[in-house]
């Protein structure tokens, strides 16, 4: 048989039927909804008088609108209130399984679905959200879809799909002290741009992947979207099948033994084809911080503010100018020093428990900078008990931060986490376009361990100098 | 979905790359449960002062780009989110067809079931389209999706792209779910094969969601 890479597996295990035009019906294990993208399409199979075609592949939680403040109030945002009742009403409506948000395993959906067992190797698993890509992590062809394929996927359990190319990003090297997963993606996406892995599905390879744990490779795979692929992808190996192993909705005894020998079929064949390879080595990695508003303006922390003047095409002279003027950055200064108002610690990228406790370990025994907004938002319930049992959390409300409730949090301000106009922050979250923490807001992203330094410091600084 | 064969139309252009979703509509708009009704909120943070008033100098705001049914963008137009909202935003506010050398790959499925048509042609086609557009009331194009041809203002013709199927669907205004709804027996063997292959594939149970 004709050497295969992980993605053309996973592809050929689950295409229904071929159409013309290598389009091809593809069958759909997992639907996890929230409640931003998924009213419209329940109200779309109402009016179609449809039902849902597997509520047992699916999953529901809240987690964009919710405060992350005492769960026992009530929410008082009137059209976030709403659409969460929606989806109460939605769920209960169609049979779609559920988990409320008093429950303590409720959290980001990216979050829940790999803790619950939920998202196991070898699956397909969509969302009406970008960062479904994290599931990738665990060797499973997972992207965001709109709200038309969510009503479409409810109906069919299946979407309409076309192959992606075959993008390996081979990272090899030794990762210093300091330096993480997030530096690793965020360095990723600035060698080959937002647009970089459009129409690919990115494989990431190597040994630095293979010696990542779970939530590092999660982090890789929920910022592969940002490099505009389809999907991000890691072989399933022995990591993987020790965090599966024992959770809710993974299977048993025997049938985790069975389920193990697939998983292991599905690494990319010696030999595989690959459209595209990029070598990264990560021997002199710095950690990284972007200075303007896309993924893609990164450096690293010993770096200078870049000037458009050097670039030649006039609308990206004009784009970059622009952003400077935006983040208040000047061309050629050190990106280091920059005084930043808010530290946020949380997001479907960096909310694990591994996440924190990376940022604990510089935080413990400092305090935060007396001018810092400090927000650490555990990715679910789970997490923040887990965090609280290690004594994290002290760590944390010690050093002056806010320890919240779960949720989407301070990442793209549609709850009451955002920042002021003009407020700037070092965010362990996945974007930095304009306004994304709120109206005139301005982020740098970084790594969870550079967020921390930065809350201590009260600018932007290196990690390292403080480990 | 409304049907798309063809449209004469003004086009206005946002020359950028990279147009991501949170500026097409930010986040703080998406608590709508409905489609409808948000094109007042498309590029909020252009067309609107921070008192809420229209900037003058935005290209929206201006007569005759109020009315433009076709926007010509740059490079991976509609990247960051999901957001299906993107296209519902810029439907609501008449666009119809936009034109850029890239799209990122969610917003270019989003756009398609909502009816709006977007076309890929080369950065140097797309730098002449936006010269174009400065023409004012004579800024208009003519996109054939029949004949999968542009004409610009000038009478030239350009040829376009696209995937067969995806055309007909919009030729047709088709619910693509009616459509696959028709090979259900497909997707029933599908699943009677894998419960024979994969005996052990876990199934998502209410109750224990809940324990």
């Amino acid at each position: 048989m004709k050497a295969r890479t992980l993605f053309d597996k996973l592809w050929d295990s689950h295409v229904v039927k071929q159409l013309p035009n290598g389009t091809a019906l593809l069958y759909i294990d997992r639907h996890l909804i929230h409640e931003v993208t998924s009213p419209q399409a329940f109200d779309g199979l109402r009016l179609a008088g449809r039902k849902i075609h597997s509520p047992e592949a699916m999953m529901a939680v809240i987690d964009h609108n919710v405060p992350t403040t005492d769960r026992n109030q009530p929410i008082e945002e009137g059209e976030s209130r709403h659409q969460i009742e929606v989806l109460e009403k939605n769920v209960k409506e169609f049979g779609v399984p559920f988990i409320p948000l008093k429950s303590e395993r409720q959290g980001i959906v990216h979050v829940v679905g790999p803790e619950e067992g939920i998202t196991l190797p070898g699956m397909t698993i969509v969302c009406g959200d970008s960062h479904t890509s994290t599931h990738g992590a665990f060797g499973s062809l997972a992207f965001g879809i709109g709200t038309s394929e969510v009503e479409h996927v409810m109906a069919t359990q299946t979407l309409l799909q076309k192959p992606a190319k075959n993008l390996k990003i081979n990272i090899e090297g030794n990762l210093k002290p300091g330096v993480s997963a997030k530096d690793i993606i965020l360095a990723v996406i600035g060698k080959i741009g937002t647009a970089g892995g459009t129409e690919y599905v990115i494989e990431f390879i190597g040994s630095v992947v293979r010696n990542l744990d779970m939530a590092g490779r999660m982090t890789l795979c929920n910022m592969a979207i940002e490099a505009g692929a389809r999907a991000g992808i890691i072989a399933p190996d022995e990591v993987t099948f020790e965090y599966v192993k024992g959770r809710p909705f993974s299977p048993k005894g025997k049938d985790f033994d069975e389920a193990v020998v697939y998983w292991k079929s599905l690494a990319s064949d010696e030999g595989a084809y690959y459209d595209k390879i990029i070598e990264i080595n990560v021997n002199n990695l710095e950690p990284m911080v972007t200075w303007g508003t896309s993924p893609e303006d990164v450096i690293s922390i010993q770096g200078k503010v870049p000037d458009p003047e050097n670039l030649k095409d006039e609308s990206q002279r004009k784009r970059k100018k622009r952003m400077l003027d935006y983040m208040d950055l000047k061309a050629g200064q050190p990106i280091a020093g920059t005084k930043i108002d808010a530290v946020f610690i949380g997001s479907c990228t960096n909310s694990r428990i591994e996440d924190f406790r990376a940022a604990a370990h510089i935080l413990k025994g400092q305090k935060i900078a007396d001018h810092i907004w400090g927000l650490a938002v555990p990715g679910s319930g789970l997490v923040k008990k887990q965090a609280e049992s290690e004594g994290l959390d002290k760590i944390f409300k010690d050093a002056g931060f806010e320890w919240r409730e779960s949720g989407c949090s301070m990442c793209l301000a549609m709850n009451p986490d955002r920042l002021e106009p003009g407020q700037r922050c070092a965010s362990t979250s996945n974007r930095n376009f304009e306004g994304r923490q709120g109206p005139g807001s301005r982020t740098h992203l970084v790594s969870p361990a550079m967020a921390a330094a930065a809350a201590i410091k009260g600018e932007l600084t290196d990690v390292r100098e403080m480990i | 979905m409304r049907k798309f064969d063809s449209l004469t139309a003004i086009a206005a252009s946002l020359p950028e790359e990279n147009i991501d979703t949170d500026k097409i509509i930010p986040a703080r708009f998406l608590k709508t449960i409905k489609r409808s009704g948000l094109g007042k909120f498309a590029f909020y943070s252009w067309r609107y002062d921070d008192a809420g008033n229209e900037r003058k100098d935005f290209v929206l705001n201006r007569e005759p780009y109020r009315k433009a049914e076709i926007l010509i963008s740059y490079e991976n137009f509609g990247c960051g989110s999901s957001r299906e909202h993107a296209p519902w935003a810029l439907l609501d506010f008449g666009i119809r067809c936009v034109i850029a050398p890239s799209f990122a790959d969610i917003f270019y499925n989003n756009a398609f079931k909502n009816g709006i048509l977007p076309i890929k042609l080369s950065r140097e086609i797309c730098e002449q389209l936006v010269e174009d557009t400065k023409m004012g009331a004579n800024a208009r194009i003519t996109v054939d999706l029949v004949h999968q041809e542009i004409t610009r203002p000038d009478g030239e013709k350009i040829e376009f792209e696209i995937d067969l199927l995806r055309r007909q669907l919009l030729l047709e205004g088709l619910d693509d779910i009616g459509q696959t709804m028709q090979y259900v027996h497909s997707i029933e063997n599908f699943e009677k094969k894998r419960k024979e292959k994969q005996p052990w594939f876990p199934e998502i149970k209410i109750e224990k969601l809940l324990s």
